[in-house]
């Protein structure tokens, strides 16, 4: 038996238990990295639902359920952000396209000009979630966004009706905001207050913004939703990330293409 | 120590694992693991998880302290225990990845916390170090239950007062969806758990005065 106190064994000991802890969690990680990555494509999935309001917040949807609603009602499509042309379907492989990892590869983005969602690269495709009405013609988009709130990224997707201008929905699947505060904008109610507003004004300009305090109903008060009390930068993140998307940098061109696709 | 290790669950064992529940109780006697309290209680079902977790992860780091107490140098035996707890928090999380994904969401911060939940680290150092590995993993789970207890009592009540629920049922109608129950806001917010440990505490205290330190 070594001596506890020897600064060799010390040593020793320090090394072997951290390689023995280091092995525990690598293994977990591994191990169950299927499973998660599986999870967190669901709950993306399911959130693309209630922003188009196809499914209840708060529901209890089985993984089955929310594939068979995705697969009656949304086709999910590519689109070129620059120029907002919607891809063929044979020319965007939507299950094998990772927007993400695309938004990070120089060869399948750009660097961003100077924006106010604070994102430096934007992906050159981007996904769309075209979701069809009960007479099997779009009804509506769900776009995903993404920039800064407070303390990192937040992931989200805004559905727009068929008029291009009218919110569907909003919701943010991944975040690291003040649970509480922050955090808030996660929360279905909070959500809920996007319904109906309108995105545009008369000249297609962004306009939508989170305000400190309460703003009116949607009819008086098209463009405002009411501000998180104590989460003044994830309130003013938010409003400028949604801004951004729907800017010409944004899924501005895009909206434009399928609104005049929509009337003609 | 025959006698001790021969029954897997005897007086010893028992006391263990049953007296922190309430006699030595984490939280409410030993004033240990206070500030996770504040944050996860506001909701029933983010209590429990969290209490979940904190049995597993004090039961395991006892044991695992435990079973290496007489081969820990002293004058690492701090960083060793927060190591060996670390891991299975790490791994806890990544549990709850993987099976519970959306409430994850919601704890994920806050499991990360237990790492520093002084309840964990004080089992590991006040009482694994000295004791052998089943009674420790029992003091540990023991220790969880305590904390879980005090946890889901104001879990109760900051739920049910603040927002009218429990487990996300409707319990109370709230006025604004058309029922009579006006919710008590400051009870979402983190102070109310202050007052309703400390009215706890006073309770407890008052119930078994021999828990009131001599001064």
């Amino acid at each position: 038996m070594p001596r506890l106190d020897s600064t060799r064994y010390t040593v020793l000991f320090a090394v072997a238990v951290s390689a023995l802890c280091a092995l525990l969690v690598s293994a977990t990680a591994v191990g169950l990295r299927d499973r998660q990555q599986a999870n967190a494509l669901l709950y993306q999935q399911k959130n693309v639902l209630l922003a188009a309001g196809l499914a209840e917040a708060g529901a209890e949807l089985s993984r089955a359920e929310v594939l068979a609603i995705f697969e009656r009602r949304i086709q999910v499509r590519g689109v070129d952000l620059q120029s907002g042309a919607l891809l063929a379907e044979n020319r965007f492989d939507a299950k094998a396209y990772d927007q993400r990892r695309a938004r990070n590869d120089p060869a399948m983005s750009r660097a961003a000009p100077p924006n106010d969602a604070q994102l430096a690269r934007l992906p050159k495709l981007a996904t769309v979630y075209v979701v069809k009405g009960a007479d099997g013609h779009p009804e509506q988009f769900v776009l995903p966004i993404e920039g800064l709130g407070m303390w990192g990224t937040m992931y989200g997707f805004l559905a727009i009706a068929r008029d291009g201008n009218t919110v569907r929905g909003l919701t943010f699947y991944e975040q690291k905001e003040t649970p509480g505060l922050g955090g808030e904008i996660a929360n279905p109610k909070w959500q809920a207050l996007w319904v109906g507003r309108k995105a545009f004004d008369a000249n297609w300009q962004p306009q939508l913004s989170v305000i400190k305090g309460q703003a009116g109903p949607p009819a008086q008060d098209p463009h405002r939703v009411d501000g998180l009390s104590g989460a003044t930068i994830t309130s003013v993140g938010v409003s400028r990330v949604v801004r951004f998307w729907l800017g010409d940098d944004g899924f501005g061109p895009t909206l434009k293409n399928l609104r005049q696709g929509a009337a003609s | 120590m025959n006698t001790a290790t021969a029954t897997l669950f005897g007086q010893r064992q028992r006391k263990a694992l049953f007296d922190p529940v309430i006699d030595t109780n984490p939280i409410a006697v030993q004033v240990l693991g206070i500030c996770s309290a504040l944050a996860v209680t506001t909701a029933l079902d983010k209590a429990l998880v969290m209490s979940l977790a904190v049995v597993v992860v004090a039961g395991l780091a006892s044991l695992a302290v435990s079973l290496l107490r007489h081969h820990i140098p002293g004058s690492i035996r701090i960083i060793v225990q927060l190591t060996i707890i670390a891991s299975l928090v790490i791994v806890v999380d990544q549990l709850l990845k993987a099976f519970f994904y959306e409430l994850s969401l919601e704890l994920s911060v806050f499991v990360g916390l237990i790492i520093t939940n002084c309840l964990v680290m004080g089992r590991a150092e006040g009482y694994a170090m000295q004791n052998p590995p089943w009674l420790s993993f029992l003091d540990g789970i023991g220790n969880g239950l305590g904390y879980g207890a005090v946890l889901m009592a104001v879990g109760f009540v900051r739920e049910l007062t603040g927002a009218g629920t429990l487990f996300g049922r409707v319990i109370l109608p709230l006025t604004k969806d058309g029922g009579w129950y006006e919710p008590n806001g400051l009870m979402l917010l983190a102070p109310s758990s202050l007052f309703l440990i400390g009215l706890l505490i006073w309770g407890l205290r008052s119930w078994k005065p021999e828990l009131v330190e001599k001064d």
